[in-house]
């Protein structure tokens, strides 16, 4: 199982903003071990985002992505006290899924 | 007889219809739009989205540095103001893939979203906005890499 996601949900103006630091390796397969093989692609395929229960975000990450993937969106009408949750999946099918609450 | 890329195909365009009327079942994913992350060239990945022709837009906006310094970390964003969004892209014209990160924008959110992407060399990098109606405007912006961060 993967490391937890750090994720921060900040209510300004009637929206907020949630920022997620996820934490993955995120090998792109292009890369060469030290015997010259290649790595073989290891990467969040899917992420979603769920406000109150309800998806207000999907998204396919691509291995271009950043290692331990960084992500900020905007949920609209989100006050403080309301739950983000989110998820993603990687190509093995290792899966992680957090909440945070907006503060 | 259908072969494999035309039903990937349409399976994402199925499930980005779904995910756009909200309709989209919460445990059930898209099935993961192979095609575009392996398409080589701008226009091949937006095509696998399933939009159509590319059009620039002042509308849409790329965000990113001018010049980054580590290839491997770039801050790398895509927002427009327009509405009847569907999806936002992001895309590295010089990756070995072009296609960084895709968007489904639902009421939810602000169509606005950023991460950060692994950039091989200096490019292009582009921000399209997929409309509901099929339209694919884009934005793009040179960035500079002083040190690339594909390979190894």
């Amino acid at each position: 199982m993967a490391d937890p996601m750090r994720i921060r949900a900040q209510a300004s103006g009637g929206n907020a903003v949630i920022r997620v630091l996820m934490s993955h390796e995120m090998e792109t397969g292009q890369r060469r071990d030290s015997a010259g093989q290649l790595v073989p692609a290891w990467h969040i395929q899917e992420v979603t985002a769920t406000h109150n229960g309800k998806t207000v975000m999907t998204a396919q990450w691509g291995p271009a992505v950043a290692k331990n993937p960084y992500l900020q969106f905007t949920v609209k009408g989100a006050k403080a006290g309301d739950k983000v949750a989110v998820s993603w999946k990687d190509n093995r099918g290792d899966s992680r899924t957090d909440e945070a609450t907006v503060s | 007889m259908k072969n494999r890329r035309e039903m990937l195909k349409q399976s994402a365009v199925v499930a980005s219809l779904l995910a756009s009327t909200g309709l989209f079942p919460q445990f059930a994913h898209a099935a993961f739009n192979k095609a575009a992350f392996d398409a080589k060239s701008i226009q091949d990945a937006v095509k696998a989205v399933a939009a159509g022709a590319l059009a620039e837009s002042k509308d849409v906006t790329v965000i990113g540095p001018d010049i980054a310094e580590n290839g491997a970390v770039v801050p790398l964003g895509a927002s427009t103001a327009l509405a009847g969004v569907k999806q936002l892209l992001i895309l590295v014209e010089k990756n070995p893939s072009v296609l960084v990160a895709s968007f489904n924008i639902t009421e939810g959110i602000d169509t606005n979203v950023a991460t950060r992407a692994k950039m091989g060399q200096s490019s292009d990098v582009y921000a399209v906005a997929i409309m509901n109606d099929g339209r694919a405007l884009y934005a793009k912006k040179e960035v500079k890499v002083t040190l690339g961060g594909c390979g190894g």
